[in-house]
């Protein structure tokens, strides 16, 4: 009897000594963090009111550190135009083959689709296909000598690192966890995670009216990443139905049109496209994420890396030709006339050394 | 007819063994338990009575019927014309036994023929065109897809066409289900996803002439809802269309076991009637009991030979029919399936992979390869199958196209994969030299195929229907006079005792 109830009072206090050690970690973890020499974290003022950055970088428990885990997009190599192993071994490619491999969308209206109305010649275009031609215009000396693959949300990854693709240009956000498996290029385009639903629903943005509402997101997109993480922490309602995923963003559209799901969380770049096909359905509330859209090449393609942010910083720079005429013709029309809100950091930054 | 006795034969009524202490001469009284009950006389049965004194009554008013029967036939088995009306009685029924039993058997063996032939083959090849059908309509929409916004006059009426046929044919196969059964469920599910489909693909072709992506979304979705949904109930549906065919085959073509026994027992009985006669009369021949014994015999060998030819009409239908239908059908939905996949590779431009041991493959690529294989194999069966040589002309045609079709398969996925997309599109759906041609005409050839074994198939299970006509009545007419011969021939031999 006695014996017992020693033993569970000292459980109890077992119980309260762990806490206290815990806090005590955290606590020491919390002091220490300032500390550390190239710490990224007072650069995260640039994004518009009600950013939530933070929360959604945290989400990434694969970052390394503390920096990749507050600005990834600046994680990326300086720019240079040399030649290296990766560029020769695509200019050696033979004869029909002598082209650079991208994986792209055909989906994303405005970004990289194809019209249907092409006339039956298949050819894709778009925001991001025009940054394709540059880069193999730079590389091969033909903007044409591209293969265009087109890669499901889920696929990017493993299309980069299996090397059925040279590089992806696919509206990928640069976010830590990606950083693991692939290496990025500088930020070419800035967005944020938005809710697009019927100008009649309910919904007002990314907030409680999502309650027991079904959202649609594509598979292994931020946005499913990020939503799954907010549910889990607390931040969006827990009565939000999260299972329908779909392989493509656009695949969102169709569930929706068809009342299959209430609400589509995607980048607000594509959300607009979306809108556009549909006039019935809006942007509802801000974006409530600030990301940067990269080229995605393999880990170890230093010299691709470099060569494509050489590319970024000519094509800004080219104002006839380059990003700001590349904006005009495909987004102005859905993303608004001034491309202020769009335009990735200037000057980039180059903080990976190796 | 009459001869003259035997030296040593017995007179006339020999007394007959097993029915001890009775002399057995034919005028004879009663039994000794007869005691006289007058008021009963007037309810003398008849298959004893006549002609002679009141038989046996019981004594006691409580006995039942059957008792009193029983003990009234023992009564007249102790007479000859009490036997022999005995006799007389059994043959009768033995005879009509038998022609009830052939004609019903024969019945039932004509109609399950008759529904092999005009129900249940026909539904099973109903079955098949409703998937050739939605597949068809599926290959076509993507065509159309890939075409561009603007798909051409041909493939907008190929798909309204297959759509029209599928609509038909779930009709019929509704018509022909049973109520509640799980074919009329399989149908009801298919007749509604048909407009929830149809509807897709509208919206596909609709966003795609405002030149929004978005109706590649839609053709997408609607391809899934035909590829998971749609065409895995149709093959349902063939399957018990399939598996209603072979129950008729198993119900036409077992032989009427009963019915022959029936037959050679009656024969046997005819044979041992007659025997008896002719050695207690020395007579050889009894005119009625000859008729009985020739038309039973007629009958029993009208059935056996009636239904021999039928059964192997039968199995030569299913032989040479149906089984080489079935492998053509499936070459059919292969050779469209492949056609599918082939289009849907160049749809989805490498977006669905494949994890093929440590090799990542195109799906749909790969699907179509798979594909091919099997129409490759249900090809060389079909050759083997076809029996004659109008029946093998078009699919050795088909096995021509096909290889050409994977020759220009192969250079179309050369371009793609060298990135030249809009030469690889031009080989698989441009107006010459493409693999579209190739698959039509596989197509053509396999639907002629299937037009020559369904006439082959028509021709052999006509026949054996054809060789069953009329067995069931005349076997019932013809057992109705051999029970009346027999029922003559013992007459006759009674009439001696009056």
């Amino acid at each position: 009897m006695r014996g017992r109830r020693l033993r569970d009072r000292l459980k109890g206090w077992g119980g309260v000594g762990a806490m206290a050690a815990v806090c005590a970690l955290a606590l020491a973890w919390a002091l220490l963090l300032p500390a550390r020499p190239d710490s990224g974290t007072t650069t995260d003022a640039g994004g518009p009111g009600g950013v939530t950055r933070a929360t959604q970088a945290r989400a990434d428990k694969n970052c390394p550190t503390p920096a990749m885990e507050d600005a990834p997009e600046k994680q990326t190599l300086s720019p240079s135009s040399a030649d290296g192993r990766t560029i020769q071994a695509i200019k050696n490619r033979p004869g029909e083959r002598r082209k650079l491999i991208v994986g792209v969308d055909q989906n994303s209206y405005r970004w990289g689709y194809r019209d249907p109305n092409s006339g039956g010649k298949g050819d894709l275009e778009g925001f991001d296909i025009d940054l394709v031609h540059r880069i193999a215009k730079d590389i091969l000396g033909d903007e044409n000598a591209v293969q265009f693959k087109a890669i499901p949300t889920d696929q990017r990854i493993p299309a980069i690192k299996s090397g059925r693709v040279d590089m992806v240009v696919r509206t990928m956000t640069i976010n830590c966890s990606r950083l693991g498996d692939v290496a990025f290029s500088a930020p070419y385009f800035k967005t944020g995670q938005q809710v697009l639903a019927p100008k009649s629903s309910t919904i007002t943005g990314y907030d409680g009216s999502l309650a027991k509402k079904k959202i649609c997101t594509a598979k292994g997109s931020t946005a499913n990443t990020k939503l799954t993480d907010d549910r889990k922490a607390k931040t969006l309602v827990s009565t939000a139905d999260l299972r329908t995923t779909v392989p493509n963003q656009l695949d969102c559209l169709v569930r929706l049109q068809l009342g299959e799901v209430d609400a589509v969380v995607t980048d607000g770049a594509l959300a607009a496209s979306q809108a556009a096909q549909d006039p019935t359905v809006e942007l509802k509330g801000k974006p409530f994420t600030t990301e940067y859209y990269g080229v995605a090449m393999r880990k170890d393609a230093d010299d691709l890396v470099r060569r494509v942010n050489q590319v970024l910083v000519d094509y800004r720079a080219d104002r006839a030709n380059g990003w700001q005429a590349s904006y005009g013709r495909w987004l102005s029309a859905t993303l608004g006339k001034t491309s202020s809100t769009s335009e990735p950091p200037s000057p980039p930054e180059y903080d990976r050394k190796s | 007819m009459t001869h003259p006795p035997k030296s040593s034969a017995a007179p006339p009524p020999p007394p007959v063994p097993g029915v001890p202490t009775m002399p057995a001469m034919p005028p004879q009284p009663g039994p000794p338990e007869q005691r006289g009950r007058p008021a009963a006389s007037g309810r003398q049965g008849p298959p004893v009575g006549s002609g002679r004194p009141a038989p046996p009554l019981p004594p006691q008013v409580r006995r039942t019927a059957f008792v009193e029967g029983a003990d009234r036939l023992r009564a007249a088995a102790t007479t000859e014309p009490g036997r022999l009306r005995i006799i007389g009685a059994l043959l009768a029924l033995l005879v009509v036994a038998f022609g009830a039993v052939t004609a019903w058997q024969m019945a039932d063996r004509s109609a399950a023929a008759d529904d092999v032939l005009n129900n249940s083959q026909p539904l099973s090849s109903a079955a098949a065109d409703i998937y050739r059908s939605l597949a068809d309509a599926n290959t076509a929409a993507s065509s159309g897809f890939l075409a561009g916004g603007q798909e051409s006059a041909d493939t907008r009426k190929r798909y309204e066409t297959d759509i029209d046929n599928a609509a038909e044919g779930l009709v019929e196969a509704a018509t022909n289900s049973d109520p509640g059964s799980p074919a009329a469920a399989t149908v009801a599910r298919l007749n509604r996803l048909l407009p929830e489909y149809k509807g897709l693909i509208e919206r596909a072709r609709t966003y795609n002439r405002q030149g929004f992506p978005v109706g590649g979304a839609y053709l997408r979705y609607a391809n899934e809802k035909m590829q998971k949904q749609m065409l895995p109930q149709a093959e349902v549906l063939h399957t018990s269309e399939n598996q209603r065919l072979r129950a008729d085959y198993a119900d036409a073509t077992p032989y009427p076991w009963a019915a022959i026994g029936l037959g050679v027992l009656s024969l046997a009985g005819l044979g041992w009637a007659q025997h008896r006669s002719y050695r207690r009369t020395n007579r050889v021949l009894n005119q009625g009991l000859v008729a009985a014994t020739a038309t039973a015999t007629v009958v029993l060998l009208w059935l056996v030979v009636g239904h021999s030819v039928a059964r192997s009409d039968l199995k030569g239908s299913y032989n040479h029919g149906v089984l080489s239908l079935n492998v053509l059908h499936d070459a059919r939905i292969a050779s469209l399936k492949a056609r599918g996949n082939e289009n849907l590779t160049l749809v989805s431009r490498g977006a669905e992979t494949k994890q093929v041991g440590d090799r990542t493959v195109d799906a749909y690529d790969y699907d179509f390869r798979t594909d091919m294989d099997a129409l490759g194999k249900r090809l060389a069966e079909a050759q083997k199958l076809a029996d004659d040589a109008t029946g093998e002309k078009p699919v050795t045609a088909a096995v021509g196209n096909m290889k050409v079709w994977k020759d220009r398969h192969g250079a179309a996925r050369a371009e793609d994969e060298n990135g030249n997309y809009a030469n690889a599109l031009a080989k698989v759906i441009g107006p010459k030299d493409a693999t579209g041609e190739c698959f039509d005409s596989v197509d053509d050839h396999l639907s002629d195929a299937i037009d020559h074994e369904t006439a082959e198939f028509r021709q052999a299970a006509g026949d054996g229907l054809g060789a069953m006509t009329g067995l069931s009545a005349g076997a019932a007419v013809l057992a109705v006079l051999g029970a009346a011969g027999a029922v003559l021939g013992i007459g006759r031999r009674l009439s001696e005792y009056r």
